[in-house]
């Protein structure tokens, strides 16, 4: 129980906050301040993405016509790399864990900060130094043309910036490590008196699946680049085959890693549209528990499946089809996760709000990016359709049309909470569609081209091709207005939006029980633990504008006891 | 199974080159043209229906449910159970029933691509950067990969660099060049024509200009008629002229275009500024140089290391004096005989031999002999 | 990699609080917890990251047994046992100092872990005096691998003429000479300026780091008495060698000189055999070559040595805080985190020793 007064200080809009409490570049280059760093993720993230997505408009330009001279071929090769390994390494892996996870896992823990905050700073100084090391690459004048997967022999061979560009993902595979072992740590050990497993956010089951993987998988990165370094020095002869070593053995490295990492890449993404599809139908997630342990299965199977990336390398037959089966039961708890979505919504109260557009899309496209992984997964439709258009297309349907677009729906759920001010809803669905509009006309041509055997990675191909090529290009460009004007309307409303109180949607896990922005030491008060879902504990706060927990209101103020919605 | 049955093409007004015109297909395939093709198209369509169905099904629904439990002002969520194991379990065996069968189709048809075939013409298939080179049985040599319709081939594959990728998209068939180890691909032609075939694993700068054709011929004789090559009926510069296609174009354009090597159109005879600063004559001797020891001299902006293998072993004196004689051709063509000079009387007469003994024309052993040692192997 | 502190962050904030427990834990058994589990976690990346090579191992091993069987031969099991006994005995002072950290006593703290750090250092003393006698016979990774037997003395007049040991040995020397040198100007320094903490901490660093050379003196004597190592098994050795050319001669390409300077008629044959021309890439002869198991040697031991060094790193830090009197019973988590650590390394190394130095 509080008065209206305390009730403003706790749950209202907080002047004094995390974000000015100290003031100086230092408080916030040395601040161990888990908020903080999320920030300055969110804005690295954020500039490796423009970096990132500025490759992609030059790529697309290029293949704007079959016998494109913008870029030369070998320009072109370094372009494509640069964009894919900037935007895998030094985006789309931290993007939702290390900056959305940071802010809000210890707050959805009820805790004052993640368990170990100087090694989660260091995680970000890490990043930066990595991704440094990826962009000397181009500043030293090598470039960088082995894609992002480095395969050897290539690698060895080629006279531009590997070992730079190698050093860089090693570096930025340990600032993985860190994040993920940290939020490991901290769901163990930090969470609030009486919040069992099941009673967190789906958020944090996505984190902790992820986190796994990253302890698990990264090391394994470290140790091949660390191989290739070696191996391009000192030619050890373990992947050369020049001196006796097996090429195909990197592939087996790498993907090892690299195939979790697409999970990497996904959960978190699942988790913010479980978090997303619950708040804005105002209904507890359906089958809670069947999402949560699909999460941890797909990380698991996650490790099993490496060997799909590879089915035309010349492994062997039965590999190839042990590797196949498997693939396909990894697609089982990812439907599972999209039908409990839907059944979420239904009899719930949807609000189309920006957040949940960007949810609904997120459905839509990760459904398309993983029912064509059905083809990928078959292995007779896979041997034509490998490293054509058809996977550039999967991938993207599932990297962006799912991660990027659940990152988004994910920052503009919690950027209320993170500046204290609310954006322009119309002009964020707006962006919304662009992005919904964009993303489609970019990738789905790439199936029907992949299809007819449009081979990926090339910079010029058949005139055939052309027409496919140019909607494409057409779509990036649209793609791309639609992040920026996403990108605008969240940077103009964290300086001149109206202020905004502690719980404007109505959420009722941990993090919103606190003013906004969040205090320096996330909650003033002990928050009251209780269901994620259970939205009905939460009443509505005229003179705030907010949503608070009913034990926090006066008796007097208490509307009726509506009845439990009925659980089973 | 065709989507809409429409050829893509058709509508298509660019200006194409010829190696462009070799395709029609339909909405989402290639031609058919091997005998995987049609297996591959059926599991295609067969996974595009059974997605589109349950992609209807899922967007159908999220749309109706913003729809009709939209939110409205004083109408909060209707209670409803937000757990059902029975409808949870259902969800999931049904579509892990389907997968089964997806999966097994797959199997099945991959199977058959990668099961030897008993009497199968063995063609070795060699890839460098960025060349292809296809030797066979009888010793010929081509750039081009040339088939007999109905007559299955198992491609024995190596790589002298790095990885490339095989794909006839038409035949639905891929596999990846591993250096150091044989790999091998099984075709099975049933359709005349020309179809691409291109390098899908990433090999470097020119990967996307290490496309070639798979032609499909109707005979045998065909077939031989088009990659047979008899020295004696040749000026010297026609001989370096195909030996440059086989073995140089990948990396060097005659027209001064910009590829992984120096345009070797007008170099002849002029001096090109060295790595190092020192000034070389393109004679002789030097393109020979070259040619056998690639690190010895680099022409300036081609450097440090030279990206070219060594020819040492692969070219015969013979052979290098015939590039020689292309390379100087191509600066000063007019010191040259016409390429039909004394060609032309022979062409109709080894036409002629060729449908007369279709075995072995008697001047195959006169042949270049373009094998690497490798091809021996 | 290793050189990040792995209990980073357990111990957080200690200056702010006199009871070192982080503002943001609630008490010190979850801050003991956390770290606990932080170092597991940590651990388990650490032998997911060795697992890269010893899958690397396995494989080539499986495909190529005979190169493993050839080639062990060249590793001086005898060393490597000492090494083993090195590591071993600095696990149990480790364990005895985090027992006396959680009864609190720092003074035998201090004791303990030296005696860690020593261990560690004379086991990097011995790696020294292996890895230069290979260099010196030309054992090196697969590219560089020119082997020669025999005695290698370096040029008269050098240094490492006159101390009669490998010039690879002096350069390799020099680092930890410096290091020692630096603590012990430092130590004399902090005992001028009245600090007396520092001082004895770095007279204990430079007594740790000398441990290097009580394991290079070691090595150094066991090799002159047995007359270049191979615990007297060179002629087997160079048997092996002979016998490696002979079977593979027609596979070798001769692009890699072979210097048979002072050895037997058989390898003079041997020689002279292998001057078949090189004919490019030839599939099937490109995994004949023992080299590959140096490379993966190399590998694993420096990687291993590299996470010796971070120990010893780790341990200074713990070294310095036991000075300071930090550990308390309630309160000894960094030095059973340091020791988990450390128990880990010896493990590793415990599974090299029989992979890389006992096969038969």
């Amino acid at each position: 129980m509080a008065t209206a007064a305390e009730r403003k200080k706790l749950f209202g809009h907080a002047e004094n906050n995390y974000l000015n409490c100290t003031k100086g570049i230092k408080s916030w280059m040395f601040t161990v301040d888990h908020k903080r760093i999320g920030v300055m993720y969110l804005i690295g993230v954020t500039t490796a993405l423009f970096l990132a997505g500025v490759f992609a408009l030059v790529l697309r330009s290029q293949l704007w016509s079959y016998d494109n001279t913008l870029l030369t071929d070998k320009m072109y090769n370094q372009m494509f790399t640069l964009h894919g390994a900037v935007m895998v390494f030094a985006f789309i892996i931290p993007s939702i864990p290390a900056a959305l996870g940071n802010f809000v896992l210890p707050m959805m823990l009820g805790a004052k900060d993640v368990a170990f905050p100087r090694l989660n700073l260091a995680s970000f100084y890490l990043w930066i130094f990595g991704t440094g090391f990826l962009l000397f690459a181009i500043l030293s004048g090598k470039g960088l043309d082995t894609g992002w997967t480095f395969y050897t022999p290539y690698s060895i061979r080629t006279d531009t910036g590997v070992i730079y560009a190698t050093f860089g993902a090693f570096i930025l595979g340990f600032s993985s490590i860190f994040t993920g072992l940290n939020f490991l740590v901290t769901v163990n050990t930090m969470r609030a008196p009486g919040q069992g497993w099941f009673k967190m956010p789906l958020f944090l089951w996505g984190l902790y699946s992820t986190s796994i993987i990253q302890v698990l998988a990264t090391p394994v990165l470290g140790i091949t680049l660390l191989l290739l370094i070696a191996e391009k020095t000192m030619h050890i002869g373990i992947f050369d085959p020049k001196y006796g070593g097996d090429p195909v053995l990197f592939q087996h490295f790498f993907w090892f890693y690299s195939h979790p990492a697409v999970y990497i890449m996904i959960l978190p993404g699942m988790g913010v549209i479980s978090e997303l599809i619950a708040v804005y139908s105002q209904k507890k997630v359906f089958g809670y528990s069947f999402i949560a342990f699909s999460s941890v299965a797909i990380a698991l199977l996650g490790f099993l499946v490496w060997g799909h990336h590879m089915f035309t390398s010349g492994q062997s037959v039965v590999v190839t089809l042990i590797f196949s089966a498997i693939t396909f039961t990894v697609a089982i708890p990812s439907a599972v996760k999209v039908f409990n979505w839907l059944a979420t919504m239904y009899k719930g109260s949807i609000a189309l709000t920006t957040p949940m557009c960007y949810a609904l899309s997120f459905i839509f496209l990760f459904g398309i990016g993983g029912l064509t992984g059905l083809f990928l997964g078959a292995l007779s439709t896979d041997i034509h359709l490998h490293d054509t258009y058809f996977v550039v297309a999967h991938f993207h349907f599932v990297m962006v049309g799912g991660t990027l677009t659940a990152l988004l729906g994910g920052v503009f759920h919690w950027w209320p909470k993170m500046f204290g001010r609310m954006y322009n809803d119309m002009l964020g669905r707006v962006s919304c569609l662009l992005v919904f509009l964009g993303f489609n006309l970019t990738f789905f041509p790439q199936f029907v081209m992949g299809a007819r055997g449009m081979p990926r990675r090339y910079a010029s191909y058949d005139p055939e091709f052309q027409i496919f090529h140019q909607w494409s290009t057409i779509g990036a460009f649209v793609l791309g207005v639609g992040i920026l004007l996403g990108f605008g309307v969240l940077v103009y409303a964290a300086f001149k939006g109206p202020k905004i109180s502690g719980n404007p949607f109505g959420a009722a896990s941990l993090e919103w029980q606190s003013s906004s922005p969040p205090d320096f030491h996330n909650f003033i008060h002990k928050p009251i633990l209780c269901d994620p879902y259970d939205f009905g504990a939460l009443v509505y706060d005229e003179e705030l504008d907010t949503y608070i927990h009913r034990e926090f209101m006066e008796p007097s103020e208490q509307p009726e006891m509506e009845p439990e919605p009925q659980v089973h | 199974m065709n989507l809409f049955g429409t050829p893509m093409l058709a509508q298509s007004d660019i200006p194409m080159p010829e190696s462009a015109k070799v395709h029609s297909g339909s909405y989402w395939f290639p031609d058919q043209a091997s005998a995987f093709a049609p297996n591959y198209d059926f599991l295609y369509m067969a996974i595009l229906w059974i997605s589109v169905v349950f992609f209807a099904l899922i967007v159908g629904f999220m749309i109706y449910f913003c729809i009709k439990y939209r939110r409205r002002e004083g109408v909060g969520p209707e209670p409803s159970s937000s757990h059902n194991t029975a409808i949870e379990i259902f969800w999931s065996v049904i579509p892990s029933i389907i997968l089964v069968w997806i999966f097994y189709a797959g199997a099945r048809d991959y199977f058959d691509m990668r099961v030897p075939f008993d009497d199968a013409e063995e063609i070795y298939v060699t890839a460098n950067q960025f060349n292809w080179k296809f030797v066979y049985p009888d010793g010929d040599v081509s750039k081009e990969l040339h088939l007999v319709v109905n007559r299955p081939v198992k491609l024995i594959m190596q790589s002298e660099d790095v990885l490339h990728g095989m794909f006839i998209p038409a035949f639905r068939q891929k596999m990846d060049i591993v250096p150091g180890r044989y790999t091998y691909a099984y075709l099975a032609p049933n359709r005349v024509g020309e179809y691409r075939l291109a390098c899908t694993e990433y090999c470097g700068e020119g990967h996307s200009r290490m496309r070639t054709i798979c032609q499909v011929h109707t005979t045998e004789e065909d077939r031989k008629n088009t990659t047979k090559w008899e020295n004696e009926k040749h000026v010297g510069w026609v001989n370096g002229e195909r030996l440059f296609s086989i073995n140089c174009s990948g990396c060097h354009s005659i027209d001064g275009g910009v590829k992984t090597g120096p345009a070797l159109n007008t170099i002849w005879g002029e001096k090109e500024k060295l790595i190092g600063g020192e000034e070389i004559m393109v004679d002789e001797n030097y393109v020979r140089e070259s040619i056998l020891e690639p690190n010895a001299k680099i022409v300036e902006g081609y450097g440090p290391v030279s990206k070219m293998n060594s020819f040492q072993g692969k070219l015969n004196d013979k052979e290098i004096g015939y590039l020689i004689d292309y390379i100087r051709y191509l600066k000063e063509p007019d010191k040259f005989p016409g390429r039909d000079a004394q060609a032309e009387p022979t062409t109709a007469t080894a036409e002629e031999a060729g449908t007369a003994k279709p075995e072995k024309p008697a001047e195959t052993e006169n042949s270049i002999d373009t094998k690497t040692e490798d091809q021996d192997n | 990699m290793a050189v990040v502190e792995p209990e980073h962050g357990a111990h957080d904030d200690h200056h702010d609080h006199g009871d070192f427990i982080a503002h943001h834990f609630d008490n010190a058994e979850q801050q003991f917890d956390s770290g606990k589990l932080g170092i597991w976690l940590f651990l388990v990346t650490e032998v997911l990251f060795f697992s890269g090579l010893f899958v690397a191992y396995t494989l080539y091993r499986v495909l190529h047994p005979e190169i493993f069987d050839q080639a062990h031969v060249f590793l001086d099991k005898y060393l490597g046992f000492l090494n083993t006994l090195v590591l071993l005995f600095s696990s149990l002072t480790m364990a005895v100092a985090v027992r006396y950290a959680q009864l609190g006593k720092n003074g035998h703290v201090v004791w303990y872990v030296l005696g860690t750090m020593v261990c560690a250092s004379a086991f990097l003393g011995v790696k020294a005096i292996e890895y230069t006698h290979k260099w010196d016979q030309g054992i090196l990774v697969r590219s560089a691998f020119d082997y020669h037997a025999g005695h290698h003395e370096a040029p008269a007049g050098t240094l490492a003429h006159t101390l009669g040991v490998s010039e690879y040995l002096i350069y390799l020397s020099v680092i930890p000479l410096l290091v020692i040198i630096g603590f012990a100007v430092y130590a004399g320094i902090a005992k001028l300026t009245d600090k007396p903490n520092a001082s004895f901490f770095s007279v204990c660093m430079a007594i740790a780091v000398g441990g290097y050379f009580v394991g290079a003196m070691a090595g150094h004597f066991y090799m002159e008495v047995t007359d270049g190592g191979f615990g007297g098994r060179s002629e087997a050795a160079a048997e092996m060698m002979a016998y490696e050319n002979e079977t593979h001669s027609d596979h070798e390409p001769t692009n890699k000189p072979v210097d048979h300077h002072d050895e037997s008629a058989v390898d003079q044959q041997t020689a002279e055999s292998k001057v078949a021309p090189y004919q490019g890439p030839q599939p099937d002869e490109f995994d004949q070559d023992i080299g590959i198991f140096f490379s993966i040697y190399y590998c694993m031991t420096g990687l291993h040595a590299i996470h010796i060094i971070a120990g010893i790193a780790f341990l200074a830090w713990i070294l310095w805080r036991s000075i300071l009197g930090h550990w308390r019973s309630d309160y000894f988590g960094p030095v059973d985190y340091v020791g988990l650590y450390w128990h880990l390394v010896d493990l590793i190394w415990i599974y090299l020793f029989p992979l890389l130095y006992l096969i038969d």
